[in-house]
């Protein structure tokens, strides 16, 4: 099992980043193992986190009355969840939950922010990543919202 | 035959047997339908009584977790078991009622609002934690700001002959719900069976006006023979069957902090525990004498020109009881569960000032699953899963 | 011997459970699955309500449903109700004819109580048919502009073909209200705003610190606009949402719209938002 130090420089995320700076961003960061079921934040939480799948599933949920449960994203090996450290008031959108037994490494986000505050070399390479993720995510969301596989409502039905 | 001794020393009246007799000939005289206890289909069950012959003489009962059986005991008492499937609500809060009914006429529609015939009922027999049960639904139903009047007026209308249990069984609790085994007040009359070699009696003691009356026409009736005044032998006798009958109870629950233990843990393993066990068959809530949910059947004619609106028993455990457009918010049996037993013992006491359990173990005789709900209270107070 | 008891008692059922005769005058189609009716008491006794409530209406023969009231409250008129046709009784209220003759129960519940804004900033958000049960409380706040501070509408719908009262929108813009309206998803010929309607909260002129803010939407939308308001600074304790349950009765008896310990048609619908924060988290309640 390898260290954190060890670990990051082969995740997808942190690729081209060089070690000292890597390092820096480490400091910051403990591994976790959940199991199936467990929660690693809550909407509304201020969970201040930031995690890097290593190992499983994280399901990003959202529940409500009647509709119950719905998983509105999953998080595999290699992707990261959470960008609520960087958008104040840093409180989480929406329930995550290892779907499997999983392994993360979650970055406390007050220490990362403080680090990318005083390292903006840090900050604008952390910067560049999360933007990538999320403007990934949020191409699929807006896609998705068009509900284009059919039944009533599907928005490439003919026009009401 | 009149007995001049004063009641204000010692209170109450020691009937026999044949006394007993008296006294049920004399409600029924004065209007009341007695209903009492009597056997039928191997369970204790209410029933209109016009004799002590059809109390259950000699009959006990073994209760466990999805257990009930009669037994026959080695004396002749008439109240030696504990509380029965029934509950007294199917009498006060009956499981059909009508409310209205529409017809069409021509083109307009008419709108008839039902009228309840609340029928006088002698309840012969109460044990103190359907006494307390009773009392629950009275803060529910007829003290909030708009009553259930159909209840109200049958509450009226009812003459209580309570009782202190002499053999609780084995899934009653009352002492921890603070319900029991001896009731204290919301009767017209209490009953206390003594039994042993020499005589069986009954201390029988007022506990409103109307039943002082009662006791005293009974004295003038039949006292002397079938009627004695009461003596502090009886009263001590009295006291000792109480006593003993707090000692036996089946089951235990602790109700410390219970409110706050259960809001605490929405998310505690042991729902999902239970919940692989419970059938959902709603038993419990149908032989719980507190359990008050209903619903509003629509009954109509082919036509459509003549309607109803019945209200019925309904309860929480059925899967579209908490139905929205697009699915029920309480979808798996562990929530549903987890609502049921957090509103009996905790959401309850919010509502209406007390718990609403009163101990009499129904919910656990008659669960067909076996579960025992002061074991799943007291495994999620203890942290087991 | 003088008898005890009192002769049989004969009581009427409960009034609050027998429905009044109110009569279908107008309706109008709203979109594709909701409508608006205006109706009339049969009795000439108008139903007097508060903004916020609800009545149950009943469908002879079908059944009954909570729906809030949508009209004005201090102007007589008819009782005006928009409705979704999402179920039996629904449905047989949208084929209800002028001139037929429904049942009505009511009104029940807790209200917007808008007034609590005066000297304050109002912001009212409404997400699909939640405009609805907010229009009353829009109409009391613009029938008295003064009395309030800023007052602004957020209203998020589907598409642009669901959006409901578009007329009056422009007509309470007229009157001193902020309306900023966003869908999620538009035709081509849609000018407007695409977006969640939470994203419309850092574009309104509010002044977090003071506001009013009434919420009325499908229960994810309504927590992800209180956080998102609170999260701009507005206080809990001013935010409050309109909940919805199963109801048969809408009086506190049936026990069936029960919210752990909150009967919605008693308690609510109208709730605190900060009373309700812990238990708008948990699942299945």
């Amino acid at each position: 099992m390898r260290t954190i130090e060890q670990y990051l420089p082969d995740h997808p995320f942190f690729e081209g980043l060089d070690g000292p700076t890597l390092a820096l961003a480490a400091g910051c960061a403990t591994n976790i193992s959940l199991a199936a079921g467990e929660y690693l934040c809550h909407e509304g939480d201020a969970a201040d986190q930031f995690f890097v799948v290593r190992r499983g599933r994280v399901a990003i949920e959202v529940h409500g009355p009647a509709a119950g449960t719905l998983v509105l994203d999953t998080a595999d090996e290699g992707d990261v969840v959470g960008w609520s450290w960087l958008v104040p008031p840093y409180v989480s959108t929406f329930d995550a939950r290892a779907s499997e037994a999983t392994g993360v490494v979650a970055f406390d986000g007050a220490c990362l922010r403080g680090k990318c505050d005083s390292d903006s070399h840090l900050g604008y390479e952390l910067m560049k990543r999360v933007t990538q993720v999320m403007n990934g995510r949020l191409v699929a969301a807006q896609i998705r919202l068009l509900d284009l596989y059919g039944g009533p409502g599907a928005t490439d039905a003919a026009p009401r | 035959m009149d007995d001049e001794v004063r009641m204000d020393d010692i209170r109450g009246m020691v009937l026999f047997v044949p006394g007993l007799q008296s006294l049920i000939d004399l409600l029924r005289e004065r209007g009341w339908a007695v209903i009492g206890p009597t056997v039928r289909d191997g369970a204790v069950v209410h029933a209109e009584i016009e004799s002590v012959d059809q109390l259950p003489r000699g009959v006990g009962d073994l209760q466990d977790a999805g257990s009930y059986r009669l037994r026959e005991r080695d004396d002749e008492t008439l109240f030696a078991f504990a509380a029965g499937p029934q509950a007294w609500k199917s009498l006060l809060f009956p499981s059909r009622e009508l409310l209205w009914s529409g017809r069409r006429v021509g083109a307009e529609k008419e709108v008839t609002a039902a009228v309840v015939d609340a029928k006088r009922l002698a309840l012969f027999g109460v044990r103190s934690c359907d006494l307390h049960a009773l009392a629950i639904h009275d803060r529910v139903l007829a003290k909030r700001e708009v009553t259930d009047t159909a209840y109200v007026a049958r509450r009226e209308a009812t003459f209580i002959v309570a009782l202190t249990c002499s053999d609780p069984g084995g899934t009653c609790f009352c002492v921890s719900m603070g319900t029991g085994p001896v009731p204290d007040e919301g009767f017209d009359l209490a009953l206390t069976e003594l039994l042993d070699q020499d005589t069986h009696r009954f201390l029988v003691v007022p506990g409103s006006d109307r039943g002082q009356e009662v006791l005293d026409d009974l004295k003038s009736r039949a006292g002397g023979v079938e009627v004695l005044p009461a003596s502090e032998q009886d009263h001590l006798g009295a006291q000792e069957v109480g006593a003993a009958a707090a000692q036996h109870m089946g089951r235990s629950l602790d109700t410390n902090g219970l409110r706050d233990l259960l809001y605490a843990h929405p998310e505690h393993p042991r729902w999902a525990d239970v919940a692989s066990r419970c059938l959902s068959c709603t038993n419990c809530t149908l032989v719980c004498p507190t359990c008050f949910c209903t619903s509003v059947d629509v009954v109509s004619d082919l036509t459509g020109s003549a309607t109803e609106r019945w209200r019925v028993w309904d309860s929480c455990f059925t899967t579209d009881f908490s139905y929205l457009h697009g699915g029920s918010v309480r979808d798996s049996v562990q929530s549903r569960y987890r609502q049921w037993a957090t509103h009996k013992l905790a959401s309850w006491v919010d509502q209406f000032g007390t718990s609403g359990c009163v101990g009499c173990g129904r919910c656990i005789t008659w669960c067909p699953a076996a579960i025992d709900l002061t074991a799943e209270v007291a495994a999620i107070r203890s942290g087991k899963e | 011997m003088p008898r005890l008891a009192e002769p049989t008692a004969v009581q009427p059922v409960e009034s609050a459970m027998v429905p009044r005769l109110f009569r279908l005058v107008d309706r109008r189609q709203d979109t594709a699955d909701t409508f608006t009716i205006m109706l009339e008491p049969n009795d000439g006794v108008p139903l007097a309500f508060i903004p916020g409530q609800f009545t149950m209406l009943s469908a002879f023969g079908v059944g009954e449903v909570p729906i809030s009231v949508s009209g004005d409250a201090h102007v007589a008129g008819p009782l005006q109700h928009t409705v979704r046709d999402v179920g039996a009784v629904t449905h047989a209220l949208a084929r209800t004819a002028v001139g037929d003759v429904m049942g009505v129960r009511g009104p029940y519940g807790t209200g917007w109580d808008v007034a609590d804004g005066h000297s304050r900033d109002v912001v009212f958000v409404g997400g699909g048919i939640g405009l609805a049960p907010l229009r009353p409380a829009v109409l009391e706040v613009l029938a008295h502009r003064e009395d309030y501070g800023r007052v602004v509408l957020l209203y998020g719908a589907r598409s642009p073909e669901e959006l409901l009262f578009v007329d009056e929108l422009k007509q309470w813009e007229d009157q001193g209200m902020e309306v900023l309206v966003t869908v999620d998803y538009g035709r081509e010929s849609w000018q407007g705003r695409v977006g969640l309607v939470t994203k419309l909260i850092p574009r309104a002129g509010f002044d977090p610190m003071s506001t009013l803010a009434l919420i009325c939407g499908p229960e994810v939308m309504m927590r992800h606009t209180a956080l998102a308001l609170v999260g701009r600074g507005v206080r809990a304790s001013r935010i409050r949402v309109s909940l919805e349950r199963n109801m048969r009765c809408g009086v506190g008896l049936c026990g069936h719209c029960q919210y752990r310990e909150l009967f919605v048609c008693v308690d609510g619908p109208v709730l605190p938002y900060a009373q309700v924060t812990g238990l708008l988290g948990l699942r299945e309640v």
